[in-house]
């Protein structure tokens, strides 16, 4: 029998480090919902969604009870809409929007993201149709996420897609003013998005993957917090191998879930995504971690060396633990999500130039960050540039997720509520980028030698 | 299937013998049992099958919560996976 320490670790990293699962997600491909009628391409995609996650909600509560360990997002993901939307006769998509949001409140899940356009190199019709509507889209539904992937290391970072973009954050935050600017806490901007990324808002279900599959998002800062001040004072490997001991215990939970869910299902287990994703709850916080390293504030001078150290840590415990991994894999650094970056943005040690540091050693990028809402679009879309710019260069996934909260300034705080948290407002450079940013076309894809 | 019951508590008469009573009563098999007196209270992991349960597993544990309510101790069942999982390679 396993004995009583090993129990008792268990429950009390469940109990008081906030050790639960993330998410499931289950990804489903619409790819045969397109038609020439937008009605009935519509009721197809209402159909499928709804008949593939029917059992999802309920499942995953059954599982949550038996291991006794809390998964706390249930979710969709689908193929991106504009692919779907584009075969139809119609230049409003809102209605496809409305149909994924109706059949993920009949699901019962938090969110449905896959409202999405890929366009690293350039649009369709579709493509173009569908992120002219992601402001209303995102303002008439609940759980409905968006994502547009405007760079790849391949094809290079599409500049009219970035300029647009930045225009779409803008109106996102301005249709949902009354909400403090909360379309864009669901609207991602990708450079290099994967196709099996199971946390929101980025996820979509991509055109390489199956039917239909299971993907877990595992978490964890609070645990790798708690084992950090044991080895205090130690040297900096010890806590490379402390981080990484502790990422493969949180990956094997979310190994065990993916597969006890995939079985029940009857669906096929995808990917385990090893990402540390903080909350707003005290001890959950991936800025705390870092500050256990020895910094005093998280954002101050070593931060990145830390943050590098953490996710390279990360990966390596977590890849041992899981059969399949994938989605963003990594250290999340979602500003209003993690109390201790809300707390380092206050004190302005973070700022957004130390955060895209950071988004260069770390998953993801500039997420959950809030700006003046006076921040014109040219210079929300340069900041989309420099985050695709260091994806594009690196060969990795970079987003940005970014809240030009209508009528606040630096120093106000964004409510945005639950796990999206809240974000206080940072400066951004006031010098224009306007010039830049207008000239549009393609910034040609990188060498991939010659490497310094 | 193995399930971990865990008991904690004040210790008093009794614990033991209510719990096994009352799992026996929904035919769920005790395996084994470790049982010591951490910081003054009452500790104590069960090995159980609940393969031949007579009730689904959410019926087991609202058994134990109502135990547990009258015994004045905290008891909780998980499948014994999550341990293995994280603990045995």
């Amino acid at each position: 029998m396993i004995d009583l320490q090993e129990i008792f670790e268990t429950q009390h990293m469940i109990d008081r480090e906030h050790l639960d699962i993330r998410t499931i997600t289950m990804g489903i491909s619409l790819r045969d919902c397109a038609d020439g009628d937008p009605k009935r391409a519509v009721q197809k995609i209402y159909d499928k969604i709804t008949r593939c996650a029917e059992r999802l909600v309920p499942v995953g509560e059954d599982i949550e009870r038996e291991m006794g360990i809390p998964i706390v997002n249930k979710r969709i993901s689908v193929t991106p809409m504009a692919l779907i939307a584009d075969a139809s006769d119609t230049e409003d998509y809102v209605p496809f929007a409305e149909a994924m949001d109706r059949a993920a409140e009949t699901c019962g899940v938090n969110f449905i993201g896959g409202y999405s356009a890929l366009v690293q190199k350039g649009f369709t019709r579709g493509d173009r149709l569908l992120i002219r509507s992601i402001p209303e889209a995102l303002a008439v539904t609940k759980y409905v996420c968006s994502s547009v992937n405007v760079a790849s290391t391949r094809a290079g970072i599409n500049m009219d897609a970035v300029r647009l973009m930045g225009e779409i954050v803008k109106a996102a935050a301005e249709r949902t003013a009354d909400q403090g600017g909360l379309g864009c806490a669901k609207l991602v901007v990708f450079s290099n998005a994967v196709e099996d990324n199971p946390f929101m808002a980025g996820a979509f279900h991509g055109v390489g993957e199956a039917e239909c599959v299971i993907n877990v998002g595992v978490s964890g800062p609070g645990v790798v917090c708690h084992a950090l001040k044991d080895v205090r004072g130690e040297a900096i490997d010890v806590v490379a191998e402390t981080v990484k001991k502790t990422a493969f215990k949180v990956t094997r939970m979310g190994q065990l879930i993916a597969r006890e869910a995939s079985n029940r299902l009857g669906v096929p287990f995808g990917i385990v995504d090893l990402s540390l994703a903080p909350t707003p709850a005290q001890g959950d916080s991936v800025a705390r971690i870092l500050e256990e390293m020895g910094l005093e504030r998280c954002g101050t001078h070593g931060t990145t060396a830390a943050l590098a150290l953490l996710n390279d840590a990360v990966k390596k415990g977590g890849v041992m633990a899981s059969s399949q991994v994938g989605g963003l894999s990594g250290a999340f650094i979602p500003v209003s999500e993690d109390e201790g970056m809300i707390a380092a943005a206050q004190a302005g040690t973070l700022t957004i130039d130390k955060l895209e540091a950071m988004t260069c050693v770390c998953s993801v990028g500039l997420d959950m960050i809030a700006v003046p809402g006076n921040t014109p679009a040219e210079t929300i879309s340069a900041i989309i540039a420099d985050e695709a710019a260091i994806g594009m260069i690196n060969n990795k996934t970079t987003a940005v997720r970014i809240i030009p909260a209508p009528g606040k300034q630096v120093g106000d705080m964004v409510e945005m509520g639950g796990l999206l948290g809240s974000a206080p407002v940072m400066p951004v450079h006031t010098e224009s980028s306007a010039e830049f940013i207008r000239r549009g076309g393609r910034i040609p894809a990188p060498l991939n030698s010659l490497k310094n | 299937m193995h399930a971990i019951v865990t008991v904690i508590g004040h210790d008093r008469v009794g614990i033991i013998a209510g719990i096994c009573v009352a799992l026996a009563g929904i035919n769920v098999n005790v395996l084994d049992i470790s049982q010591t007196i951490l910081g003054g209270m009452f500790t104590m992991v069960m090995l159980v099958d609940i393969a031949e349960a007579s009730v689904p597993f959410t019926d087991i544990a609202a058994v134990l919560d109502k135990e547990g309510e009258r015994l004045g101790m905290t008891i909780r069942i998980q499948r014994e996976d999550i341990f293995n999982a994280m603990h045995r390679i």
